[in-house]
């Protein structure tokens, strides 16, 4: 069987694509990272499948798992049963997911991609492929999906060819809150990071918003010293943020104020006065 | 970014005891990201609405730290067929696991909590199952609503050895629990959390904020959560009432305890004046009676679920204090705002 390969490395950003949209949920990518992590010796690139739901004009991957496989220079072998079975477990506690497609980790399309791409299809109505670059070949992880389209001369021998789809990153909310998180992990040198609790939340993200506003400044100020050119469109949104602030008067808002501050400060008090309660009473008991 | 990274030391909670300070193997919990994030895409799914979602914690024990690599979900026990064999499920899933080389250690398990409200006794028989049998595992509560709000809510708890006893014993009456001094204080203990991740994963996390072009959410500086407080404080007070109930059981059956004291004092004199009486007579005295098969003493009524609700409130209570905290901070950050208008 001839195979082509998708050469579009270098209009890839500016292609229009035809075909369903890619939603990738964070979990996915970690999990293919984890797994090619883990991968056996020797191995140079680990695949696995893709679950998730069809829509009708995106796709969202939601899990993946990965399967063993060999591969040689001549030859590929998947371990489909185990695929199978995998797949029943995952039903069982999501039966929403179904097998969307595959991924494998590595730059480019193989030969052998096609032949797996293959089996796929007879799980799976049109396959999505996702390739990751794990090793890092391009200095950045590449993220890239693929459908498969029939090419070639009708009658003669018949080609595949992998056509690229726009990959987008959706987030549930609570996900981009655990994301936010792990991303402060890379900052560190011994890569770890604590669980915060209660006001020091609050002030590292009082911080965080004081960072954009200084940045915010400093570009105003460059923009009334003449240094940069003045954008028409952030300025636009500069007024909108500035309109944001409700103007009420000082009374109706002290009132405002007040009034939750105390609610807050006597729910304290009841609280504290709960445990001040069972407490005590623990201590009458154990007499 | 400007340098303000907590160290990781144990998490000032007053309901349990930081687990350094205890002698036992586990000190410190070090999580990879995937779990974390799995755990999270686990009850977006799963649990709309549903009660709790479970799931398996995979990892090992490296010296003092319990390391968690990998997890996965535990299906629903609600709509079941009855033939589905849970034990089953899980040695498939970790025989399949162990091929792709995750570690298939069992070393825990997780479980997400509605409002806080997990202090229940089916959270402690589990968990006692699980430190019975592997004596590292932790239980990790996460808490949806709570990360919803703007900061990843997930804790790790251990009985203390005290209660691995006495439930062990299964000896729930007043008198062991004295004896063992046992407060709702010293039933749980939390274990500080690390979030690790590796460097492959570092790299993704670079791309992915490259990539991304939502905009950083401050979900945490909102400042409408009044509705929260309510239904915390609800479930606060349903617990309290539980409590003031259990509270009146407990004094019924202290009362009865010194009632039939006094009965048993009383007949005791009644006889020996009896006796002294008929000695007096010169007829025999009356045999001694069996005390206990005439008085019988009252049920002692179990404490371990006073324990339970006196842990729960404990819990509602640190995070209603939380909350109220964090609110007074935002008030104080929005008058500051409008101080400049």
């Amino acid at each position: 069987m001839c195979c082509q390969q998708a050469v579009l490395q270098s209009s890839f950003s500016n292609m229009s694509v035809y075909g369903p949209v890619v939603k990738i949920h964070p979990v996915v990518l970690a999990s293919i990272c984890d797994s090619y992590e883990r991968r056996n010796e020797g191995a140079s690139r680990c695949i696995g499948t893709l679950l998730g739901t069809v829509d009708k004009h995106s796709i969202e991957v939601t899990n993946c798992f990965s399967v063993p496989h060999n591969e040689s220079e001549d030859e590929v072998a998947v371990d489909m049963e185990f695929a199978k079975n995998m797949y029943e477990l995952h039903k069982r506690v999501s039966p929403t997911e179904v097998i969307i497609g595959w991924y494998a980790t590595g730059f480019d399309i193989t030969e052998h991609s096609v032949l797996i791409h293959e089996y796929y299809s007879r799980e799976a109505t049109n396959p999505i492929h996702l390739t990751m670059d794990t090793a890092l070949q391009s200095s950045k992880m590449s993220i890239r999906a693929y459908v498969s389209a029939q090419m070639g001369v009708p009658g003669k021998t018949v080609g595949v060819m992998f056509t690229p789809l726009t990959v987008k990153y959706v987030y549930f909310d609570t996900e981009r809150i655990g994301v936010d998180l792990l991303q402060r992990t890379r900052v560190l040198p011994s890569r770890t990071k604590g669980l915060t609790s209660d006001l020091s939340q609050v002030g590292g993200s009082a911080a965080r918003v004081q960072d954009m506003l200084t940045t915010m400044l400093a570009y105003i100020d460059d923009v009334l010293s003449g240094k940069v050119a003045a954008d028409n469109s952030v300025g636009r949104f500069l007024m909108d943020l500035v309109n944001k602030v409700p103007t009420i008067s000082a009374e109706d808002f002290e009132n405002m104020l007040n009034s939750n501050i105390n609610d807050l400060l006597m729910v304290t008090y009841l609280s504290n006065l709960t445990q001040a309660q069972i407490a005590l009473n623990e201590k009458l008991v154990l007499l | 970014m400007a340098s303000r990274k907590e160290s990781a030391t144990a998490s000032t909670a007053v309901m349990a005891i930081p687990a350094g300070t205890l002698d036992s193997p586990v000190n410190q919990i070090q999580i990879e990201g995937l779990v974390v994030l799995k755990i999270i895409k686990h009850y977006q799914e799963e649990g709309q609405g549903s009660e709790v979602v479970q799931g398996v914690l995979l990892g090992l024990v490296v010296e003092d730290r319990l390391e968690i690599t990998n997890c996965f979900p535990f299906p629903q026990h609600t709509e079941d067929d009855a033939d589905f064999d849970e034990v089953q499920y899980q040695m498939e899933m970790m025989r399949s696991l162990r091929h792709v080389n995750i570690d298939h250690l069992h070393v825990g398990w997780y479980q997400s909590t509605y409002y806080g409200s997990f202090v229940s006794r089916a959270l402690l028989d589990s968990q006692f199952s699980y430190q019975h049998a592997i004596e590292e595992s932790v239980v990790l509560i996460y808490d949806p609503i709570k990360t919803a709000q703007g900061s990843l809510s997930l804790k790790a708890y251990r009985l203390t050895p005290k209660l691995m006893e006495i439930c062990k014993e299964k000896d729930f009456t007043p008198e062991a629990l004295k004896k063992a001094n046992i407060g709702f204080e010293h039933m749980v203990e939390e274990v500080p959390i690390i979030i690790k991740n590796s460097h492959l994963i570092n790299v993704l996390m670079w791309d992915l904020e490259d990539k991304s072009t939502v905009a950083d959410k401050h979900e945490l500086l909102n400042l409408s959560r009044s509705n929260h407080l309510e239904k915390s404080l609800q479930l606060l007070m349903d617990r309290v009432d539980d409590m003031s109930q259990d509270i009146v059981k407990y004094n019924t059956y202290s009362r009865n305890v010194s009632k039939q004291q006094q009965q048993k004092h009383q007949y005791v004199q009644r006889r020996t004046q009896e006796n002294t009486q008929r000695q007096s007579r010169g007829e025999p005295s009356l045999p001694e009676e069996d005390m206990s098969k005439m008085f019988k003493p009252p049920q002692a009524p179990p404490r371990m679920d006073t324990l339970l609700i006196a842990g729960q409130i404990n819990n509602y209570c640190q995070n209603v204090k939380e909350f109220t905290s964090q609110n007074l901070g935002k008030l104080f950050m929005a008058e500051a705002l409008q101080g400049h208008n």
